[in-house]
């Protein structure tokens, strides 16, 4: 059986691994493109979410390369996200694509069920080796949310800005490669040191930007324009609130996240789905901890983030930080958001500004 | 004192809970008026652009009885059958408000979660009742009151009622006997409450179907246990829900009632409805009879004459169809 699965950041890196090491013929989905984003909007439904679209899309582009299983992980509401894997099914079905739908719930929500895939999974090689894999997996997705915080820190810093992604991008790829905790720890170690060696600024102060919103297009690149870079490039230093490894931690293995949404209460005081609260919590947070401002990322009709947005002028009012919410649908278009990106860093060098001369 | 209720959203499904309760208390309540153009413009502008319709008019009516009452009740409702939690923005919905309206009274926004076991709702209405009183035994017997119209108010829903029917007919004991037309078309209208029954949101389109000689039925017809039994037909229930009641409907509809046509009503941006009407749409589509389907999407510009033309055209084909012209 080829099994594949939805492509978000830089987790396709763990997953692909993963996965073939449990003894599995793997198609790795490509990177998202202009091409994934129009088969996925041609067939889901209208007011479905950026990200919907895009792992729509991504089925469809793995599909015809040969997958017969697909793997996505499921949820339990209250927003679509949970049930992204049951509508994506209908619609491949619905469009002739026999393919089956491996949805992990989380084992705390149905271990039973869990379980039972995680077996189906693991049985071909057992799990003795499952333990080495999952080891393995774990230090390689610390080790790229390492380098990807460093890149972040680095990029207003480094003036060869290219030779930076450069460096970061021959990282990743060792580190895919990378077959033992060991490995991993070496290319990370030889990626980090050859990132810190790249002549940099070291006394500029950038800007500091926190970015939030919902975990899909603040994760994906190719969803968010890669604001990243961008900011980057334009001199700030963006603070990302969501990494692979600190997600997965609260999420998946606990029920946590408790701090930054005890931070909302004052906002918003109950939990809305996907990242609603969390996102109002990190505005108060970001506040604190005296960043310049704060940059919410959007799908267009994204209903945990619309509440967000209703409630962040109060939020971002009251502890006097600025917040831009960029919305992402299929008809943003790069220009658009540089130039908004432009203002939005003009505005608070001029409050810095404002605040160092008194 | 005054409480005020916003005629919108979860009011087509509990007013008749909150009435008796709260005059019972000795409370006088005061609803909002009919949705209306100038209480949608008030709320687009109150609240952020990319909201759907029915969030940015329960603004408007907010905005509406803001200077009239003491106190606004909008509950925070989070589950209503203990096991779906409603759509994500009536989870936040009093934090909305909060943050979108200045110069608000006092707001009862206590949170409604019947998760937390079948009694819930009592020690919930209990909780409100103390607001008022501190007479133990007053607050009972509101509830009490309560509990009897809203089972009466369901019954009436079953039957065929309308909202607004059952509230008349629940004020004044009079009980229009639902007309059976002899027409041999039957229409599902699926969709939520707050849309379907407030007729300035749905360009008063459950009217013309009546008028132009069809049966129609709606969700709210459905009796609860019919509902239950549709919900082991899906793998996976949808996590909303008044979602899951259009699901669940249009299934009983297509294999209990033999309808000819489904229509889903559905607000233009709605977050829920994204994965709804793509679930309704393949359950007419894999029907054996191959069910016809309509969409309507409703927005604040939204004119009667475009939904008209549509309608109109849809039951003709449905007439076509059946031999009958
Ligand atoms: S959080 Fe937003 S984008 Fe993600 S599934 Fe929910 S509605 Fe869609
Ligand atoms: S279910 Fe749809 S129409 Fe209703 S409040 Fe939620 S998004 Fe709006």
């Amino acid at each position: 059986m080829k099994i594949s699965f939805p492509y978000m950041g830089t987790s396709h890196i763990v997953a692909g691994y993963l996965l073939e090491n449990l003894g599995h013929e793997v198609i790795h989905p490509p990177v998202p493109s202009k091409k994934t984003l129009s088969l996925g909007v041609q067939h889901a439904p209208e007011f479905a979410c950026l990200p919907f679209k895009i792992v729509l899309g991504t089925y469809l582009e793995v599909v015809e390369m040969g997958a017969e299983v697909l793997i996505t992980s499921g949820g339990c509401g209250p927003c679509r996200a949970g049930y992204y894997g049951e509508m994506h099914k209908r619609i491949l079905h619905d469009l002739g694509y026999p393919v089956e739908m491996i949805v992990i719930e989380p084992p705390l929500v149905e271990p039973f069920d869990f379980f039972k895939k995680l077996h189906r999974l693991v049985k071909p090689k057992g799990y003795i080796n499952l333990v080495r894999v999952l080891r393995v997996a774990w230090a390689k997705m610390q080790a790229l949310d390492d380098l990807e915080k460093t890149l972040h820190k680095l990029r207003p810093l480094v003036f060869a800005k290219k030779q930076l992604n450069r460096i970061y991008d021959e990282g990743l790829e060792a580190i895919r490669r990378a077959d033992s905790v060991k490995e991993v720890a070496v290319a990370r170690k030889d990626a980090l040191e050859a990132m810190h060696s790249l002549p940099a600024d070291h006394h500029y102060k950038p800007l500091r930007i926190g970015l939030i919103g919902e975990i899909y297009v603040v994760l994906e690149p190719f969803a968010n324009f890669d604001i990243e870079r961008i900011l980057g490039e334009m001199g700030a230093y963006v603070h990302r609130s969501i990494f692979l490894t600190n997600w997965i931690r609260d999420n998946v293995l606990a029920h946590g996240e408790k701090d930054i949404r005890a931070a909302a209460v004052p906002f918003l005081n109950e939990m809305v789905g996907g990242h609603g609260q969390n996102s109002v919590g990190e505005v108060v947070r970001y506040a604190a901890k005296n960043f310049d401002g704060v940059i919410q990322l959007a799908p267009f009709t994204c209903i945990p983030e619309i509440v967000a947005k209703s409630i962040m002028p109060a939020a971002s009012k009251a502890r006097g930080i600025p917040v831009m919410t960029l919305y992402l649908d299929e008809q943003t278009g790069q220009g658009g958001i540089e130039t908004r990106l432009e203002a939005f860093l003009d505005l608070l060098r001029q409050k810095r500004r404002k605040q160092e001369a008194s | 004192m005054r409480v005020g209720i916003p005629r919108t959203l979860s009011f087509f499904t509990l007013y008749p809970l909150w009435k008796p309760f709260f005059e019972g208390l000795g409370v006088d309540v005061v609803v909002s008026p009919e949705s209306n153009k100038a209480l949608l413009d008030e709320g687009v502008r109150e609240t952020v652009n990319d909201a759907c319709v029915p969030i940015k008019l329960f603004h408007g009516h907010v905005a509406a009885l803001k200077n009239k009452v003491d106190i606004l009740f909008m509950p925070r409702l989070v589950s209503l059958d203990g096991k779906h939690t409603l759509c994500p923005k009536f989870l936040g919905l009093p934090d909305m408000v909060r943050c979108s309206i200045s110069g608000l009274p006092e707001i009862i926004d206590f949170r409604l979660d019947l998760k937390k076991g079948k009694l819930e709702l009592y020690r919930f209405l209990y909780r409100v009742g103390q607001r008022f009183t501190a007479s133990r035994a007053k607050i009972i017997r509101a509830i009490w009151l309560a509990r009897h119209n809203f089972s009466r108010y369901r019954k009436l829903l079953l039957q065929g009622l309308t909202p607004q029917e059952a509230f008349n007919c629940l004020d004044t004991g009079y009980e229009p006997q639902p007309e059976k037309n002899m027409s041999s078309i039957r229409l599902a209208v699926l969709g939520y409450p707050y849309s379907l029954y407030d007729n300035y949101i749905s360009v008063g389109l459950l009217e013309k179907l009546k008028s132009y000689g069809v049966n129609v039925v709606t969700p709210e017809m459905v009796p609860e246990r019919e509902l239950k039994r549709m919900s082991k037909n899906l793998p996976k229930n949808l996590f909303w829900y008044y979602s899951n009641r259009v699901v669940w409907s249009c299934m009983y509809f297509l294999q209990k009632q033999n309808v000819d046509g489904v229509i889903h009503v559905t607000a233009f941006g709605c977050g829920p409805d994204a994965m709804t009407n793509k679930l309704v749409e393949l359950e007419t589509k894999y029907n054996p009879r191959k069910i016809p389907f309509l969409t309507v999407t409703i927005d604040e510009h939204t004119g009667e004459v475009g939904v008209a033309t549509r309608v109109e055209a849809f039951v003709d084909l449905i007439r076509r169809k059946k031999g009958m012209v």
